[in-house]
């Protein structure tokens, strides 16, 4: 095993016993990058400020220094504004914007000892399914190199699951963490709106985007949740909901807790493949005391539409900021999918159309959310697929409304704000399938607690 | 439902080609049938959800901080003059 492949906690021990350094991990981490470029993860390398870093790190871990990141490399994806290093959304209209300041995401990361290796390829503006709408050409899935990672945060989950670095950072507006996560064997973590700041970070639909991040266990997913979480004043869209113990949630194990299986999640359309491959792992929770019921979310028939009218509507308003004044290219500059949506938010929010279009779905939202709500009197988590289908290959969903379709499962959560956790629960015909695990407002201690015993099934 | 796809352009500040046209013409009408399903959801007396934390009426604290020199904020921009961004004519 190489040192690239570890996890941040088993690299953290290392480093603590100095059996290797820091350097060492990050030089395997680039080597890594090189060997698999054909995959297209990253869009800029940080590698001669990575290897400074690591030398310093190194150098202070000696005199005693101890950070919970210390000297770990980690991708970021390319939304994420870092002072200094480019930033373009994945879109020529930032080709040449280089951010005066950092997210605050970043701030925590960095001063938690973490050392950026590179910005990750993703969908442009975090606009797709797949990772082929990149400006940057479309990133490969490296359980098989003709399939799609899954998107918007491609390169983040690509990275992480071939080892270019330990942990990643992405951004989850209808499953952008969670499919992407699902389709390339890691685990993936989509906050509850409002738990991570989203200050700093191109903004795509503001009501939606959550925070989240890559990692190769669960462990490593609450250990970084307990360094990004928290209130920022620069956000004013935080609760001032005090940060959970997350790590200690991790081998409560799963007896006696309530687990949903929502019938609407496992109706006509989902690979009955994947269907076993779930419904397997429920039985095995079953028989370690878990409780599973099955349960309705009577509204998610209407989900899927409901969100692909309120986020466009919001990444509309967004990216009416781009005119290339004071940064970036001008509006001509933009690619399809982001014109799509642009025009189509326009659309729904235009005279003659709010009513039936936009307030019609904020009204729906409504719905879906009680759905949730209801369903959380009754259980503790909620268990689904994270995809209806397997990864699919480059080019075969060449139509935006079979895309959208792909997000089936994951844009409930965005539109009720609640968490969700996917992590890999193994492979069909060589590719990677993940589970979702949802949970209330401010659940994911729960979440972790039942994604980690499926980690140990 | 055909979407009129050269007003919608121009209320988003797009230029579009002809081809363009055509082609988001039929893309988005697909896309806007799709979502008319949302007709047949009974949303009587429902209320509207615009955000999904319950809080209201933040504000910022009345503090002063630094922030960026007219160097900093100019940076990124292709035209600028003085410190200042340098745009075009709005008034005559």
């Amino acid at each position: 095993m190489n040192i690239n492949q570890l996890t941040i906690k088993q690299a953290r021990d290392g480093l603590r016993k100095r059996k290797f350094s820091s350097f060492e991990i990050v030089q395997s981490c680039l080597a890594e990058i090189k060997k698999r470029k054909k995959l297209n993860a990253f869009i800029t390398v940080c590698e001669k400020e990575a290897l400074e870093k690591a030398r310093k790190a190194d150098k202070e871990i000696k005199d005693g220094t101890d950070l919970p990141l210390f000297g770990i490399p980690i991708s970021v994806k390319d939304i994420y504004l870092t002072k200094n290093i480019r930033t373009t959304a994945a879109s020529k209209v930032l080709d040449d914007y280089i951010p005066q300041y950092s997210a605050t995401v970043i701030e925590k990361l960095e001063e938690n000892g973490a050392i950026i290796i590179g910005k990750t390829n993703c969908d442009a503006w975090a606009h797709g399914s797949s990772g082929e709408n990149s400006d940057y050409g479309p990133t490969r899935n490296p359980w098989g190199e003709e399939y799609v990672p899954g998107g918007s945060s491609s390169g983040s989950a690509v990275s992480v699951s071939s080892s270019m670095c330990l942990a990643s950072t992405g951004t989850d507006t209808g499953g952008s963490i969670r499919l992407p996560a699902s389709f390339c064997n890691v685990v993936g973590l989509k906050p509850t709106y409002g738990r991570v700041s989203r200050y700093g970070i191109v903004a795509m639909a503001s009501s939606l985007d959550s925070i989240g991040h890559f990692t190769k266990d669960v462990e490593d997913s609450a250990l970084i949740l307990s360094i990004t979480a928290g209130k920022d004043l620069n956000d004013a869209t935080m609760p001032n909901k005090r940060v959970d113990d997350y790590e200690g949630y991790l081998e409560k194990g799963v007896k006696g807790v309530r687990i949903g299986i929502p019938k609407e999640y496992f109706l006509e359309g989902l690979d009955k493949r994947v269907k076993e491959k779930v419904e397997q792992k429920v039985k095995k929770l079953e028989e370690l005391g878990a409780k599973i019921e099955i349960i309705s979310l009577p509204h998610t028939e209407y989900a899927t539409a409901c969100y692909y009218i309120i986020q466009p509507a919001e990444v509309s308003s967004n990216l009416a900021r781009y005119d290339g004044v004071r940064y970036g290219n001008n509006r001509t500059y933009f690619g399809d999918e982001a014109k799509r949506r642009t025009m189509l938010g326009v659309y729904v929010l235009s005279s003659g159309y709010y009513e039936a279009y936009y307030k019609k779905a904020m009204q729906v939202r409504t719905l879906i959310k009680r759905d949730f709500d209801g369903a959380f009197k009754k259980v503790d988590v909620i268990i689904t697929p994270v995809s209806p289908t397997l990864p699919w290959k480059i080019g075969e969903k060449a139509d935006p409304l079979s895309m959208y379709l792909s997000d089936i499962y994951t844009v409930t959560a965005n539109l009720a704000g609640i968490p969700g956790l996917s992590v890999p629960i193994g492979f069909i015909d060589s590719l990677p399938v993940g589970m979702q695990i949802l949970g209330p407002q401010f659940s994911e201690g729960k979440l972790f607690q039942t994604g980690k015993q499926i980690e140990n099934l | 439902m055909k979407i009129n796809v050269k007003h919608v352009a121009k209320l988003s500040n797009l230029p579009l080609s002809e081809n363009e046209e055509k082609k988001f013409e039929k893309q988005l009408s697909e896309i806007i049938s799709y979502v008319d399903k949302l007709k047949k959801a009974n949303t009587i007396n429902t209320e509207i959800t615009s955000q999904v934390t319950g809080l209201e009426n933040v504000i910022r604290q009345d503090k002063n901080a630094s922030s960026f020199s007219q160097k900093e904020a100019t940076s990124n921009s292709k035209s600028n003059y003085n410190g200042m961004f340098k745009i075009k004519k709005i008034l005559r």
